[in-house]
């Protein structure tokens, strides 16, 4: 671990010393992380890579990512692996939009920057909930040609989602390809901008894994009617074929564990536990 | 108050000591002294790595536990494990001539005592060949890797053995539960591979953290990525909560040790009702890890017991901790609004036979019923891990999925040799070694410039 940074109250951003992950990560990847010999195993969008070293982008929602954000810089991460998943479809498609929703936004200025290097014009839309909680703006607006910014409470960018942002946009100009990365609510309301006007669009999906190498099939999604593991097949897949729902209800699969988890995790920090 | 806990149904609840106890050195030495010491020995035939079993057999018998490992561990690095889960009845023992008037020789029993016993006296190596100055990669840590690995580095070969999870051992690891396989014994086996010289990568992904110019920069290159990708059913409600592939359930519970959640923090939905649908081993497996987990457990399977793939041992010792079978039965719809709330099944009945001789039954019209579940388990079997075969490119693969080789493990590329499940579909422990072997003789005779 060379580095650890609060982006704000919840979201942290780690850069983590993994060569064989850094040295072969394209931009739509993930990886998959453990802490200990305890830890869950976790999939994580890759953010960025320099020379060795990955970045991670997280926030602060359950067990696993609440020890992540405490350890030390100097600090170690039994195991990782990846880069997990494949990469972003880079072509030139004309322009292009890269939409990133809340701490989705972590895997939106590396798209940004791999599609411009393909000769995209791109256009960036960030939305978040509220000004503390908008990430990587700059990077952003350096990886893309415009970048547009809302939140919900409108103390940052316009007051609104992201999907208003892009409706604005494809009211402007004509699009050829999106990519929505986000919470899985965000990314299926987003996706239905872009819908009605057949514009090609990408999400980067979520869904819970253990191994993400194609073993287990947690990860498992609708697409079109078919059966598909995000961690081989995905993790973009067409947005407009995704059984949002399907995937919103699997993410729930462990609340009340996780609730269980995060009890464990206050018991044995003040020493009531066990 | 756990929302995941077990409904306590039995005493086998926590229980994942091994079911099955070992011989004592007494007992091991009477049963080998049953040997006939036959002159045209079946048993070595039948066994996919050709281990000289009279040979061994004769010093159990004489009390020459050394020496019996020793032979043991010519022809084979997994002793333990194979004395455990081999398919001994269809192999060594199926053709052992104690068998036609009273109980073939307990081959596999005794394999695993003298393996035990090294574990306990002193692990000794095989002998190394001296250096070949040659690279040779070998990708996955499972059975055949393993077997591969260690034959390739008493060949003299520098091995450098890849595994994509953050431990060795395949499904001797994620998959077979401790209780049939204890973990202690899957790691001294694997820690004697790679005392051998065996250079291993954890978290290393080949096709992605690896990349393929570097996996062909090798001499030679060993591919046992294993069955990965699970099949499901293809029926309404398979993405409800609570239903899981045996593999996901399994790797919870034996890799990430969620039945031990929250002190662990992999969890694992206990249910108080398990249904898992198929008939082999993995199956068994999957009901009786659902049993330790305190849940009443039950089996269904579209044909009737006779016919299941598993091992009648295993169908023996599921039925004995419980486990309930559903036979000529089969689940058309998972029911629920998001988690299971039951399986919908229908009756299956006889139609006649298939071209492989297989009965082929056919669902009953009208015969719908409900079986109570609140986790379904699909245990119907898996397809070869597509993501080496996507990267290599030119790797010729078959209609499944899986890399096509000839009879000595030969891909279409030259260098690249594949064996075990990923070549075979999903197999045995001991047939995938047995590939590894095959295998591992055509590659040296290539790194030899032999052709």
């Amino acid at each position: 671990m060379e580095e650890v940074l609060s982006l704000s109250e919840r979201v942290f951003q780690l850069w983590i010393h993994a060569p064989h992950v850094a040295r072969n990560a394209e931009a739509g990847q993930f990886l998959v992380l453990r802490i200990d010999e305890q830890g869950e195993r976790i999939p994580l969008t890759i953010s960025a890579v320099k020379g060795d070293l990955v970045r991670v982008i997280f926030m602060t929602v359950g067990k696993t990512t609440g020890r992540l954000s405490m350890i030390p810089e100097g600090g170690e991460i039994r195991d990782i692996v990846g880069p997990l998943g494949r990469p972003t479809a880079l072509q030139t498609y004309g322009t292009c939009a890269v939409i990133g929703g809340g701490v989705g936004i972590a895997g939106a200025p590396f798209i940004a920057r791999a599609l411009r290097g393909k000769g995209n014009r791109v256009i960036g839309i960030l939305g978040a909930r509220s000004a503390p909680f908008l990430i990587l703006e700059d990077e952003m607006r350096g990886a893309c040609d415009e970048t547009f910014v809302a939140t919900d409470d409108g103390t940052k960018g316009q007051k609104g989602f992201a999907a208003d942002l892009l409706r604005a946009v494809v009211a402007r100009e004509h699009l050829d390809a999106a990519w929505i990365i986000g919470p899985a609510i965000m990314m299926k309301v987003t996706s239905e901008v872009t819908r009605p006007l057949g514009i090609r669009t990408f999400v980067s999906l979520n869904p819970i894994m253990v191994d993400g190498t194609g073993m287990c099939g947690s990860c498992r999604v609708n697409v079109g009617g078919k059966t598909r593991f995000a961690c081989v097949d995905g993790p973009e897949f067409d947005a407009h074929q995704v059984d949002f729902d399907g995937l919103l209800t699997r993410l729930r699969m462990y609340v009340d564990e996780e609730k269980e988890a995060m009890e464990h995790l206050h018991h044995g920090q003040c020493g009531a536990g066990r | 108050m756990r929302g995941v806990a077990g409904c306590g149904e039995g005493d086998l609840e926590g229980n994942f000591g091994e079911a099955e106890p070992g011989f004592s050195p007494d007992e091991a030495v009477e049963e080998a002294g049953r040997c006939l010491a036959c002159k045209k020995p079946g048993c070595v035939e039948g066994c996919p790595v050709s281990i000289d079993i009279p040979a061994f057999i004769r010093a159990v018998a004489g009390g020459d536990f050394r020496s019996a490992a020793r032979i043991l561990k010519a022809e084979n690095m997994l002793p333990a494990v194979c004395g455990r889960v081999c398919p001994q009845e269809i192999q060594c023992e199926g053709v052992c001539v104690l068998g036609v008037k009273d109980r073939p020789l307990a081959i596999g029993k005794i394999e695993r005592f003298v393996a035990d016993w090294e574990r306990e006296n002193g692990v000794e190596l095989p002998p190394v060949a001296l250096p070949s100055g040659k690279r040779v990669a070998v990708v996955g840590s499972g059975p055949s890797g393993l077997t591969a690995a260690a034959e390739l580095a008493r060949s003299g070969h520098a091995v450098t053995l890849y595994e994509s999870l953050h431990e060795a051992g395949g499904v001797l690891t994620y998959g077979i539960p401790p209780f049939r396989l204890p973990r202690d014994v899957v790691q001294a086996e694997i820690g004697a591979v790679l005392s051998l010289g065996v250079d291993l990568r954890l978290n290393h992904l080949v096709g992605k953290s690896v990349p393929i110019r570097d996996l062909l920069s090798y001499d030679a290159v060993y591919v046992a990525t294993g069955a990965g990708l699970p099949f499901f059913m293809g029926i309404p409600g398979e993405h409800l909560n609570g239903v899981y592939s045996a593999n996901e359930f399994l790797t919870r519970v034996n890799l990430m040790h969620a039945d031990r959640f929250p002190e662990y923090d992999t969890p694992v939905r206990h249910g108080c009702h398990v249904a898992v649908v198929g008939g082999g081993n993995v199956a068994m497996d999957a009901a009786r890890v659902a049993r330790r987990l305190g849940a009443r457990a039950t089996l269904i399977y579209r044909r009737r017991e006779e016919e299941m793939p598993a091992r009648r041992a295993e169908i023996l010792h599921a039925k004995e901790e419980g486990v309930e079978f559903l036979t000529c039965a089969n689940p058309a719809r998972v029911l629920g609004k998001d988690r299971v709330e039951g399986v919908e099944c229908v009756r299956m009945q006889i139609c006649g036979e298939e071209q492989d001789g297989r009965t082929w039954f056919e669902p009953v019209e009208g015969s719908g019923f409900v079986v109570d579940a609140d986790v379904f388990i699909v245990a119907i079997g898996t397809s070869p891990n597509p993501l080496l075969p996507r990267c290599l490119e030119g790797l010729e693969c078959g209609r499944l999925g899986n890399v096509v080789v000839d009879g000595e493990g030969r891909t279409s590329l030259p260098h690249v040799f594949a064996g075990g499940d990923v070549a075979t579909g999903a197999a045995t422990v001991i047939l995938s070694m047995g590939a590894a072997k095959t295998a591992v003789k055509a590659m040296n005779r290539m790194l030899r410039g032999e052709g």
